[in-house]
């Protein structure tokens, strides 16, 4: 495989590099005057990596082809499925973000900042390459990328206290967290002798090493903490309240699929000899997720702070997907993270619509009260988002939930499967709160605010693709997951 | 009617309705929502009409491969047929008895109804066992917004409590259906309920899905959602939950839990017999103390849903039938009771049973429905409820002679709770001014009681127009699960055919 090949296999990301450079650069000279420029700049040059998928997801691509720079990288369509995901919801962050800072919602700091869309689209330069990782040092570049800018966008509104403390939180638990990745990672270099993927596994045959145990545990607890999955999600409401919302909408979306797909391609590609090993570990972190994302979310007033909950628990389902390890169940996964990808960006961009007269934003339940009355399109959205998630049929939430439980109990883990769907219950208990304070209850009257365009077109769509319109979705969505999940396990 | 895909479009026109009614909104919506169930239910005569009695099992079939992972298949059997029309027969009752009660967010509310009117022919004709969850799940969000919106006091308690008891039935159902699907390879119901599962393994399946129609159904003690939701829904909403959303379990009986787990079924059946023999007893005792007009009657629904489950597991055709016709006559009757109760809700305000009396007095017309709905949730001869009891407890006492019993004292009980009722609000002195005063039935009334009044009779002194239907499936799904039938301990024997009637008298004189 020679250099060019390798080169052409990593347009997208070259393309999303240069653009990133070049906008910086733009940024630096001409200021936040520029900023309109680079917001749209930022959004064509996503556009346009997403666009370059578009034939590899379409006929699928794996095998020995997809292997660039000598297998530091790995662009199959499980890849590609990501990618197209994280771009996506990188974009709809994009759009949003404006109407947010350009209002009293920002505080002291009113009007968006050209360096926002740059860090965007280097944390989504850093996801692209995290899910393509095919060496720990590809992962970790990634990784770091990703973080790094992210916890700039955390604290983006620098005179804000709430958004400084989460800008800090994040750092200091995330550098924490990529510490004990990068021990995880130096044990298994150390027991078996090399960082890419394919000889570590050739390492890990056999009995396990309690080094190397010790290696697969770190590595798996660095990513957990990635994903916000229990029990290392205790950052996640605290970042998630603190960051302004457009931020927190990038982080609930964009970094999940990210690391959620970082995570299936090392537990399946690093660690498939050794699968009852992690399948233990991730079956725990599922089922707590499940659990502790819809207990902790009951006493919450502050929606930011209940959907940050919500946001753990859904990784709860999607690691169920992970934790059956095998094909249907990436599959399952993969379906999965597109249909909460759309619940979320659509959930958070109807928070955003919640605003004063003045533009500023509400986000407690108090102030939603009665919103059926007040705003009937954001209350009748809201609804649907909320019984999605909630995994109500007819609505898609509910095909996501169905897709991972039928992958659980056809693999034969019947009493696991019950036990987590059981426990999903819970979580019914917050979602369908939403709905009683925005339509039981007397109306508040405070949302007054009017939202442009990019935020309708948001809603709707979103709410158009969880509607039980999005069920004629299945059939491609399926299609083009069972290529992802066949790449991922054809790559083993 | 061939290629006429009729059941689609019986679900498209409420759809349809109900999106004109979420965007007009206000009194226009009653007349889009009349206007949509009516046209409903004029498909649904069509649907009878045109249905094939002694023809092919599953008629009127669609099947489409929309999604991924089920089929949008729908068809009906005489079982799902009966069960189509009592919603769509009941819709437009619905629509009328919201006409002036309900003044709030109108549009929304109606459309709420229609949309539970599609889930709930969909729910009956449904043929791919996850098409059968979706809808059978969906109606939660409809019913939840209908008792929190527009309900009464303490709607918040009741709506959440609905809720989250449907869902927590529900949930363990859909992964006994994922086992079943994957090992049977398909989702097809009418070939499921052909498919032998292993019997040890029907046993937790029979379970799963038990947890879920128990709590539909609801029987005793999963019951406690019933009265709370009841009381706190308005009228229709009330007419529609014990009129169709309840028969939601037994038809989950009959549909899955017997013909797929026959075994289970067998096995099980002194599970289902006791609980049924406790509902019986004890919610009609408990009917018997009420104080609310509603509650009594969600207790009474009760009690006559433990008949139907008694019915059901007797493993004998006389006890389908009867717990069909129990299903059937219970839908039209409680729902008639309760649009009763809504009567003199919407003039006085309070379902307490002492602010009423001699009301025959003044509302004589009134009195005389009320009368007429009364003896048929007794069970009197010649009204729907006695068909179906006489048959089901005939039935019960094949296989039970214990439990037909048992099962009998509640009538005796159903009886006394209902006269008892009754005579506190229409019979004795006009204790209350303001209720002596209140006007007898309206034209809109009238609309309302009359056809159910109709129907009721109809059912109770010619069953065969509603049996008939059903008969083949019936035969069908009792010789599905003849062999699995408990031990019975009525030891009944054919004995020797007589020549004559019985009451021909012998004629001394020879030849007239």
């Amino acid at each position: 495989m020679d250099f060019s090949s390798s080169f052409a296999l990593i347009a997208p990301e070259l393309l999303l590099t240069g653009t990133g450079l070049a906008l910086l650069m733009v940024a630096a000279w001409g200021g936040d005057k520029a900023a309109r420029f680079v917001a749209i700049a930022a959004v064509t040059a996503l556009f346009g990596a997403g666009f370059m998928l578009v034939p590899g997801l379409h006929f699928g691509t794996d095998g020995p082809e997809t292997i660039a720079f000598g297998g530091l990288m790995r662009v199959d369509s499980f890849a590609l499925f990501a990618k197209a995901l994280i771009y996506l919801a990188a974009i709809a962050c994009l759009m949003v973000a404006p109407a947010f800072f350009n209002s009293a919602a920002a505080g002291q700091e009113r009007g968006l900042r050209s360096e926002y869309p740059v860090l965007i689209l280097f944390a989504a330069l850093g996801m692209s390459i995290m899910v393509s990782a095919g060496d720990f040092m590809t992962l970790y570049l990634g990784l770091e990328l990703n973080s790094l800018a992210s916890y700039v966008l955390a604290a983006i509104l620098r005179r804000d206290t709430r958004s400084a403390e989460a800008g800090l939180k994040y750092f200091v638990l995330g550098a924490l967290a990529s510490g004990i990745l990068l021990y995880g990672m130096s044990l298994l270099y150390g027991f078996t002798g090399g960082t890419d993927f394919a000889t570590v596994r050739a390492g890990l045959t056999g009995e396990l090493a309690v080094g190397a145990l010790f290696g697969l545990i770190f590595v798996l607890a660095g990513l957990a903490f990635k994903i916000a999955a229990v029990p290392f999600h205790m950052w996640t409401p605290d970042v998630y309240e603190g960051a302004p919302t457009p931020v927190t909408m990038f982080f609930a979306t964009a970094p999940k699929v990210a690391a959620v797909a970082l995570t299936a391609r090392v537990v399946f590609e690093v660690f498939g000899a050794q699968v009852t090993a992690w399948q233990q570990i991730v079956m725990f972190t599922a089922l707590a997720s499940i659990i502790f994302g819809a207990l902790g979310a009951i006493g919450q007033e502050n929606l930011k702070r209940l959907l940050a909950y919500s946001s753990i628990n859904n990784v709860g389902f999607i690691l169920l997907g992970l934790a059956v390890a095998n094909e249907a169940g990436a599959s399952a996964m993969l379906v999965y993270l597109f249909i909460y990808v759309a619940m979320s960006l659509g959930g958070f961009t109807a928070l955003l619509m919640l605003r004063s007269e003045d533009g500023d934003l509400f986000e407690t339940f108090a102030d939603i009260r009665g919103l059926s009355v007040t705003q009937p399109a954001i209350a009748w959205c809201l609804l649907l988002f909320m019984f999605s998630l909630a995994g109500i049929p007819p609505l898609l939430g509910f095909y996501s939930k169905f897709v991972v439980f039928q992958a659980t109990v056809e693999a034969g883990l019947v009493a696991f499967g019950a036990i987590a769907i059981a426990a999903s219950v819970i979580g019914a208990f917050y979602y369908i709160k939403f709905v009683k304070v925005m339509f039981f209850d007397e109306p508040a009257d405070v949302v007054k605010g009017s939202s442009g365009t990019a935020h309708w077109a948001l809603l709707f769509l979103t709410a158009a693709i969880i509607s039980p319109l999005g069920y004629l979705l299945t059939p491609s969505l399926t299609d083009l997951a069972d290529k992802a999940a066949a790449a991922l396990f054809l790559a083993v | 009617m061939d290629g006429f895909p009729i059941l689609t479009t019986m679900m498209l026109v409420p759809l349809v309705g109900a999106i004109l009614c979420l965007f007009i909104g206000g009194a226009a919506a009653r007349g889009v929502a009349l206007a949509a169930t009516l046209a409903t239910f004029a498909l649904g005569v069509l649907l009878w009409a045109s249905y094939d009695i002694g023809g092919a099992q599953w008629q009127f079939t669609e099947r489409a491969e929309l999604f991924e992972g089920f089929s949008y298949a729908l068809g009906i059997d005489g079982i799902a047929l009966m069960l189509i029309m009592l919603s769509v027969f009941l819709m437009p009752i619905c629509v009328l008895a919201s006409w002036t009660s309900i003044t709030k967010r109108v549009g929304e509310y109606m459309s709420a109804f229609l949309f539970m009117e599609v889930l709930m022919i969909g729910v009956f004709a449904a043929q791919d066992l996850f098409l059968f969850y979706i809808f059978f799940e969906a109606g939660l969000i409809p019913m939840y917004l209908i008792i929190g919106v527009w309900g009464g006091d303490n709607r918040i308690y009741a709506s959440y409590k609905f809720f989250l008891y449907t869902l927590f039935g529900s949930v363990l159902m859909l992964i006994a259906m994922f086992w079943m699907v994957a090992e049977a390879g398909t989702s097809d119901i009418p070939t499921l309920m052909q498919y032998d599962f292993p019997v040890a393994a029907q046993f937790w399946l029979f379970l799963a899905f038990f947890a879920s129609f128990a709590v539909k159904m609801p029987m005793w003690p999963v019951h406690t959602w019933l009265p709370d939701a009841h009381v706190q829904a308005p009228t229709a909403g009330s007419v529609i939950l014990a009129g169709v959303l309840l028969k939601l379990g037994g038809y989950g009986f009959i549909r899955f839990s017997l013909p797929m787990f026959p075994d289970a079924s067998g096995e099980l059946a002194w599970l289902i017999f006791a609980l049924s023999m406790v509902a019986v007893v004890y919610t009609s005792l408990v009917a018997l103390v009420q104080q609310d007009m509603k509650k009594l009657i969600a207790y009474s629904s009760v009690a006559h849903m433990a008949l139907v489950t008694a019915g059901l597991f007797a493993f004998n055709v006389q006890g389908l039938e009867g717990a069909m016709m129990i299903m059937l006559g219970h839908g039209l009757v409680s729902g008639a009771l309760f649009l009763c109760v809504g009567v003199i809700y919407d003039r006085l305000h309070t379902r307490e049973i002492d602010r009423y009396g001699g009301l025959s007095i003044n509302m004589p017309y009134y009195a005389l429905f009320f009368l007429l709905f009364t003896m048929a949730s007794v069970g009197l001869p010649g009204t729907s409820n006695f068909i179906g009891e006489f048959l089901a407890l005939a039935g019960i006492y094949q296989t039970s002679t214990w439990v037909a019993f048992v099962c009998t004292t509640g009538i005796i009980l159903g009886a006394a709770y209902m006269l008892y009722l009754y005579r506190r609000v229409a019979f004795g002195v006009q204790k209350n001014e303001d209720a002596a005063a209140m006007p007898d039935i309206t034209a809109r009334e009238w609309a309302m009681m009359a056809p159910i009044a109709a129907a009721v009779l109809w059912m109770g002194v010619y069953p065969e127009s509603f049996l008939a239907p059903m008969r083949a499936d019936i035969a069908a799904l009792d010789a599905r699960i003849a062999s699995a039938a408990p031990a019975n301990d009525s030891q009944l024997a054919d004995g020797a055919p007589r020549a004559e009637a019985a009451n021909a008298i012998a004629h001394e004189g020879g030849e007239h």
